[in-house]
């Protein structure tokens, strides 16, 4: 039996299934070991062991079988907590959804079930996706593997249980979900690979709604071909999400040649904020530096309404989700407030919602409220889905002018502590500076680990791609990673 | 563009969401905080401009107006706080 076979990569347990080098049995096994070692991480909410070892063996099967096997046959992962997950708990980090087990399982998980890849758990987020520091959950933080220090760091959020996980070999991959950065910030924050998909290309049944015109499933992994590999696995059509895309998946890892010469690369100027710390400029010259030496050219760009994207995604987010949280009323499904004597129908909603439901949670509902409510509307949420268009439209023109892909930090900061104080919601709001524009644009973005701060953490640079050319993004993304060489990997504490 | 604790209250209301009357003078602040915060949008001239709706035109598919699906009470039950004689039962909602 290999050794580690935790800290495995997709492609290389593929590999070693396909030489019967190993077992999925023995992978699985190598990672439900670790996760169980792994509580001081936070990282997995609801361990699912016996599914784990089943799914394996099924897989063990199939390999053996010699049919041809798709490549995620027999792959451990871990499932963030928003995806629905038959017979499995499924409540997106929130009190409210307590002792909820879906009848059914969300599009993407089944799509990953159905290519035999093997379950391990549910996995740690901030309370319906929403944070970015994964502070906000019921089950607890979850915490980054990184350390400098005594003080925990956070792995960022709201995908921090899915970031942690990945980057401490509790797993060989995850599924993580960006609304506004919650892939591609935790994966900065991890020295992991995250890619949010194109808007449309992962379905989104079943999985639990935040914004429902920007949330956006994807892989978190080790590396920028697992992203390739997994990502195709989790896209395509689905007719129970009228906004998923009729368009053929083509085989991204095939596409990963590593030759960008002639691309060109976008550098935008707007992505330059006062007072963003010295280590993130320089690894962005860096990171320009290197996909120039690979042959790319670089080209000074303009992304003007850059500035008003947070502004405007903290106007349709909230929004969205005062709507599609509105279902969470005591009736059909999880926690159902204690009611008084003589309480009617609205005293149980209020009870069970003013229960249910965290702080974050609760702020942004009403915020939502607020700005739809009668008189507001044109205000702010119709002037925001115009601002939306000119983001969108600035992207478009730099495209049309012949852009292929755009370099930029994908944090403001490396990882910060947990528990900081955060008496202003819009601080915490600024993590996804450089994320949210992507999800307003629906465009497809990643996060490739390129270098540690002074301190020894991982710093991570973005590539926002056109729509729908995840292909050539993972290969610019490829490109990249080849040439950072970042392979340093936390040293365990846990 | 301020929120008093009265418009708080009503937001709390409208979002069906209990807030002690002792929490809503600091959920005002916070309201205040993030309306700042989106306040920006308003130097923008956007009259020409139409809002967005879909990320990428795409036409909504069609299928034909049939049933297909159903017969599933027991698991749409299933995760029902209260669920008798095969309904959703709630608090006395009609006088």
């Amino acid at each position: 039996m290999m050794s580690d076979l935790n800290t495995l990569t997709i492609a290389e347990a593929r590999d070693a299934l396909r030489k019967g080098e190993t077992t999925s049995a023995d992978l699985t096994e190598a990672c439900l070991a670790a996760i169980d070692r792994a509580d001081a991480l936070g990282a997995v909410a609801h361990k699912t062991p016996e599914i784990a070892l089943e799914r394996a063996k099924a897989a063990d099967d199939r390999l053996k079988a010699r049919e041809e096997a798709p490549a995620m046959c027999g792959i451990p992962l871990g499932i963030k907590d928003l995806f629905c997950t038959e017979g499995v708990p499924s409540q997106a980090a929130s009190r409210i959804l307590e002792g909820f087990r879906p009848e059914y399982e969300s599009t993407v998980s089944a799509k990953l079930k159905a290519a035999g890849a093997v379950m391990l758990g549910k996995l740690n987020m901030d309370e319906f996706a929403m944070g970015s520091s994964n502070e906000t959950s019921v089950y607890g933080n979850a915490v980054n593997p990184w350390k400098v220090g005594d003080a925990p760091l956070t792995p960022g959020g709201s995908s921090g249980g899915s970031a942690s996980a990945v980057a401490a070999d509790l797993c060989l991959a995850a599924t993580g979900t960006d609304t506004g950065g919650s892939i591609r910030q935790p994966a900065a924050f991890t020295g992991t690979v995250g890619l949010k998909p194109t808007y449309g290309r992962c379905s989104r049944w079943g999985i639990v709604a935040f914004a429902s015109s920007l949330d956006q499933a994807g892989p978190m992994t080790k590396t920028v071909r697992d992203a390739a590999i997994m990502g195709a696995a989790m896209m395509g059509h689905d007719a129970k999400d009228s906004t998923s895309a009729d368009m053929p998946v083509p085989d991204f890892e095939a596409m990963l040649t590593g030759d960008i010469r002639g691309k060109v690369i976008g550098i935008p100027k707007e992505y330059r904020m006062d007072g963003m710390p010295e280590a993130i400029e320089t690894l962005w010259s860096q990171g320009a530096e290197m996909l120039k030496d690979a042959g790319a050219e670089i080209r000074d760009i303009s992304l003007p309404h850059t500035k008003y994207a947070l502004p405007a995604y903290y106007v349709i987010a909230p929004a969205e989700a005062s709507s599609n949280l509105a279902r969470y009323d005591g009736v059909r499904f999880g926690h159902r407030a204690q009611l008084a004597q003589g309480d009617g129908i609205t005293e149980m909603y209020e009870k069970t919602r003013a229960e249910g439901f965290g702080d974050e949670v609760k702020r942004r509902v009403m915020v939502g409220t607020y700005v739809l409510s009668a008189g507001f509307y044109d205000a702010y949420y119709n002037r925001a889905r115009k601002v939306r268009a000119l983001i969108k439209r600035d992207f478009e023109e730099v495209f049309a002018a012949g852009v292929d892909s755009i370099l930029t930090p994908a944090t403001p900061s490396a990882a910060f502590e947990l528990g900081r104080d955060v008496s202003d919601p819009v601080e915490m709001y600024l993590n996804d500076v450089f994320t949210v524009t992507v999800n307003l644009a629906g465009l497809p973005g990643i996060s490739v680990p390129v270098g540690l701060d002074a301190k020894g953490l991982p710093l991570g640079l973005q590539l926002i791609g056109r729509p729908w050319e995840e292909g050539d993004l993972l290969n610019t993304a490829y490109a990249l990673e080849s040439a950072a060489g970042f392979v340093a990997k936390p040293s365990k504490w846990w | 563009m301020s929120i008093d604790i009265e418009t708080a209250a009503r937001v709390a209301k409208l979002a069906r969401i209990k807030v002690e009357d002792d929490d809503l003078p600091a959920l005002a602040g916070e309201f205040n905080a993030i309306l700042g915060f989106i306040e920006q949008l308003q130097e923008l001239d956007v009259d020409d401009v139409e809002p967005m709706t879909s990320v990428t035109p795409m036409r909504l598919k069609r299928r034909p107006d049939e049933v297909t699906d159903g017969h599933q009470q027991a698991r749409v039950l299933a995760n029902a706080p209260d669920a008798r004689e095969g309904f959703f039962a709630v608090p006395k909602v009609v006088e």
